[in-house]
C-alpha cells in the first residue's frame, strides 16, 4: 500500500555519540591500500599481447588474403556497416528512432582505398605491381567485380589459401592482394595504415578495423571467453576476475529478441538506458520505493536502535 | 590455425597465476567464470557480515 | 583586565539592509549557512549509525582515490610503461585491483543503501547523484580497458563501437581511437566522477544519516512511537 511521503525525524533526535569522521576515513584508507597492495602482489594483472597484422598475415595468410579480397570488393563488415564509417547500410535503429543515421557518417572510410590502394601506393613497387595497380585504377566498377567475384569464388574453392587457386581471369587482383600480404608480413602495414591520417597517430580505427574483418581476432576472443554468446562482457582472460556488474548488460543479449535482431545492440542501450532510469529514480517509483519495507534488512541494520526504543518505551 | 598472441608477458610470476586458462560454469543459457562467481560470493558474503557482525557499543554510555 | 576584554570582543553582527562584502560576503554567508563548519566535519553521529554497513560509503571513497592515486603513478611514465618494467606492471595491478575493490564496496553501498531507503527525508538527490556515479564509474572503467594497449584493448574496442555505434554515440565517441580514449580516460571522466563524488558527500552531509525505518508502516509522523513492535 502507497503512503504519502511525510517529514523525517531529524537524526539527532534519537541520540547522538561521539565519533572520529576522520579518523574512519585515514583508517579505511590505510585498510583499502593495504589490501590492494597485498592483492597485487598475489595476482599481479593480465597482459595478452596485442594481435598484430603481421602475426596474422604469417599464421594465416588464407585468412588475410580472403579479408583483403573483401575489402576490394566491398563485402567486408566495415564496407558494408553503415554509420558512422559510409552509407552502405542505415545503420540500427531503436524502434521509429534512427539514431545512428541521424549521428551521420562522421568517420568515413572506403575499404578498397584505406585497405588495399594507399598501403599499396605507399611504397615503392615492382613494374608488375604498378602494372596491376594502374590496371585496376583504369578499370570500370563491372570490371573490378568480374575480377573480385570470380577470385573470391576460387580462393574459396582453395580453402583460403592463395598458393593452390587454380588460373583464371582475376586480372590484377592475385598480384596486388599478394603485395599487400608482403607488406603486412614484413610488418609495415599498420603503419602504412596509421600514417594514411597524417603524421602523429593515435587513432587506431583503421588497423583495429581491418583485423576485425578477419576471423583469427574473433577465434582468439573465442578461446578467451570473451565473444558475445558467451557472456564475454562480463569476462576477462584467463582466471582473473571480470565485470561481473555488466552481467545485466549482456543478459539481453543472450536472449530474443536482442540476440536476433538486426537491430539488437540499440535494443540493449534502450532496455538499459530504461532500467538505468528507474534505478536513478527509484525514490519516486512507487511499489519500487517500498520494497525495503518488505524486505526486513533494515530490522538488521538498525536492530540496536529497535531495541532502545523498545526498552524506552517499557521503561 | 589463428595468430595466437603470446601467454601473458609477465617479468615475475606472481603467487597465484591467474593467467592460465580460464574455468567457466555453465547452467542452462549462462556461463559465468569462476572468478566472476567467487567476486560475486565475496560481495555477498561482506554484505552479510556487515548485516550479522556485531558493532562495538560506545565505551560507558548507552548512547542514548 | 575587563576593559582590555570588551575592546578585545568582536561587536555582535546586526542585521543590515545592505549586506557588506558583496559577491564575496554573499558567496561566503551562502556557503555558511548551507554548511556549517560543524557539519561539514562534524565529531558525532546519530545514535542509530551502529552497524558495520555504514563503512563502505567511506571504503568507497577511499578506494576511489586509491584508483586515482595509482592511476596518477601510471600517467607518469605513460601509456606504455607497465608492459615494459616488472615496477610498471605491479602499478597496473594495484590500478587494477584498487578498482575491483572500489567496485565491489560501492555495490556493497548501493545494496545497502537500497534496502535502508536511503532516499527518504529530502535525500532523492543523494540517491540519484550515487547512481549517477555508479554510471559514470563503469563508463571510466570501459575507457580504461580500452588504453590498455594489448589483446583485451583491441577485443573491447572493435565490440564496444558496435553498442555505441547503434546509438550514434559511436559517431562521437570512437572506442578505437587511442587519443581520445585515454583523454578521456585519464582526464576527463577521472573529474567528472569526482564532482559527483564531491557532490554527493557534501548531500550527505546536509541532509545527515537517514533515520532508520519506522518498524511499523504507519501514517502517523515518524517520531520515535510509543508502542514500537521489533
Amino acid at each position: 500500500m502507497s503512503r504519502r511521503a511525510h517529514a523525517e525525524p531529524d537524526p539527532y533526535s534519537f541520540g547522538s555519540r561521539p565519533y572520529d569522521l576522520v579518523k574512519e576515513f585515514v583508517i579505511a584508507l590505510v585498510a583499502v591500500v593495504v589490501l590492494t597492495v597485498v592483492l597485487a602482489a598475489a595476482f599481479s594483472s593480465p597482459d595478452v599481447k596485442a594481435m598484430t597484422i603481421a602475426a596474422w598475415a604469417t599464421n594465416d595468410p588464407g585468412d588475410f588474403t580472403t579479408t583483403a579480397l573483401a575489402e576490394l570488393d566491398s563485402s567486408s563488415t566495415t564496407a558494408g556497416y553503415g554509420p558512422p564509417y559510409n552509407s552502405a547500410a542505415q545503420g540500427q535503429k531503436l524502434g521509429p528512432l534512427a539514431i545512428a543515421k541521424t549521428a551521420g557518417v562522421t568517420h568515413p572510410i572506403d575499404t578498397v582505398d584505406a585497405f588495399v590502394l594507399k598501403p599499396l601506393a605507399s611504397v615503392p613497387q615492382n613494374p608488375e605491381v604498378v602494372a596491376a595497380i594502374g590496371a585496376w585504377n583504369s578499370a570500370n566498377d563491372d570490371q573490378h567485380a568480374a575480377w573480385t567475384s570470380a577470385y573470391s569464388t576460387a580462393l574459396g574453392k582453395a580453402g583460403g589459401d592463395p598458393t593452390k587457386v587454380t588460373p583464371g581471369t582475376y586480372g590484377p587482383v592475385p598480384l596486388m592482394l599478394a603485395q599487400l600480404l608482403n607488406q603486412a608480413q614484413a610488418g609495415s602495414l599498420e603503419g602504412q595504415l596509421m600514417s594514411e591520417n597524417g603524421f602523429y597517430h593515435s587513432d587506431y580505427t583503421l588497423p583495429l578495423m581491418f583485423l576485425a574483418d578477419g576471423s583469427d581476432l574473433a577465434a582468439e576472443a573465442q578461446t578467451q571467453h570473451l565473444t558475445g554468446t558467451q557472456w564475454g562482457m562480463m569476462n576477462e582472460v584467463g582466471n582473473f576476475p571480470g565485470q561481473p556488474w555488466l552481467a545485466p548488460y549482456t543478459f539481453w543479449y543472450q536472449i530474443s529478441p536482442y540476440k536476433t535482431s538486426g537491430n539488437g545492440d540499440a535494443l540493449v542501450w534502450g532496455t538499459m538506458g530504461l532500467v538505468g532510469a528507474v534505478l536513478v529514480f527509484v525514490p519516486f517509483i512507487p511499489g519500487l520505493r517500498s520494497v525495503p519495507r518488505l524486505v526486513p534488512v533494515y530490522r538488521l541494520i538498525w536492530r540496536e536502535h529497535y531495541r532502545k526504543q523498545k526498552r524506552a518505551a517499557e521503561g | 590455425m589463428t595468430a595466437t598472441p603470446a601467454t601473458p608477458h609477465l617479468v615475475f610470476a606472481p603467487p597465484v597465476n591467474l593467467s592460465g586458462h580460464g574455468h567457466y560454469l555453465h547452467w542452462g543459457f549462462v556461463q559465468i567464470s569462476a572468478a566472476n562467481i567467487v567476486m560475486i560470493a565475496l560481495i555477498g558474503a561482506v554484505f552479510l557480515a556487515a548485516l550479522f557482525l556485531p558493532f562495538p557499543k560506545p565505551k560507558g554510555r548507552d548512547g542514548k | 583586565m575587563t576593559d582590555l576584554i570588551e575592546t578585545t570582543t568582536l561587536p555582535e553582527p546586526t542585521p543590515d539592509p545592505e549586506p557588506a562584502g558583496g559577491w564575496t560576503g554573499a558567496l561566503r554567508r551562502r556557503i555558511f549557512e548551507t554548511m556549517p563548519p560543524e557539519q561539514l566535519l562534524p565529531d558525532t553521529q546519530p545514535a542509530y549509525v551502529a552497524s558495520w554497513i555504514y563503512v563502505f560509503g567511506v571504503l568507497t571513497l577511499t578506494a576511489f582515490l586509491t584508483v586515482v592515486g595509482t592511476g596518477t603513478v601510471l600517467a607518469l611514465k605513460g601509456a606504455a610503461w607497465w608492459h615494459v618494467s616488472g615496477t610498471g606492471h605491479y602499478v597496473n595491478s594495484l590500478h587494477l585491483w584498487s578498482v575491483e575493490l572500489f567496485m565491489t564496496f560501492m555495490s556493497v553501498h548501493l545494496i545497502a543503501k537500497f534496502f535502508m531507503a536511503a532516499w527518504r527525508g529530502k535525500r532523492a538527490l543523494t540517491w540519484i547523484t550515487g547512481v549517477i556515479a555508479l554510471g559514470a564509474s563503469a563508463f571510466t572503467a570501459l575507457t580504461g580497458y580500452l588504453v590498455q594497449q594489448n589483446f583485451d584493448s583491441q577485443w573491447i574496442a572493435t565490440q564496444a563501437k558496435d553498442g555505441l555505434n547503434s546509438i550514434g554515440v559511436g559517431a562521437y565517441f570512437n572506442p578505437m581511437d587511442f587519443g581520445q580514449m585515454l583523454i578521456w580516460h585519464v582526464a576527463l571522466l577521472p573529474l567528472v566522477v569526482s564532482v559527483i563524488v564531491v557532490l554527493h558527500i557534501l548531500l550527505v552531509r546536509r541532509r545527515g544519516v537517514v533515520p532508520p525505518l519506522p518498524v511499523r508502516a504507519r501514517d502517523e509522523a515518524d517520531t520515535p512511537a510509543p508502542e514500537v513492535r521489533a
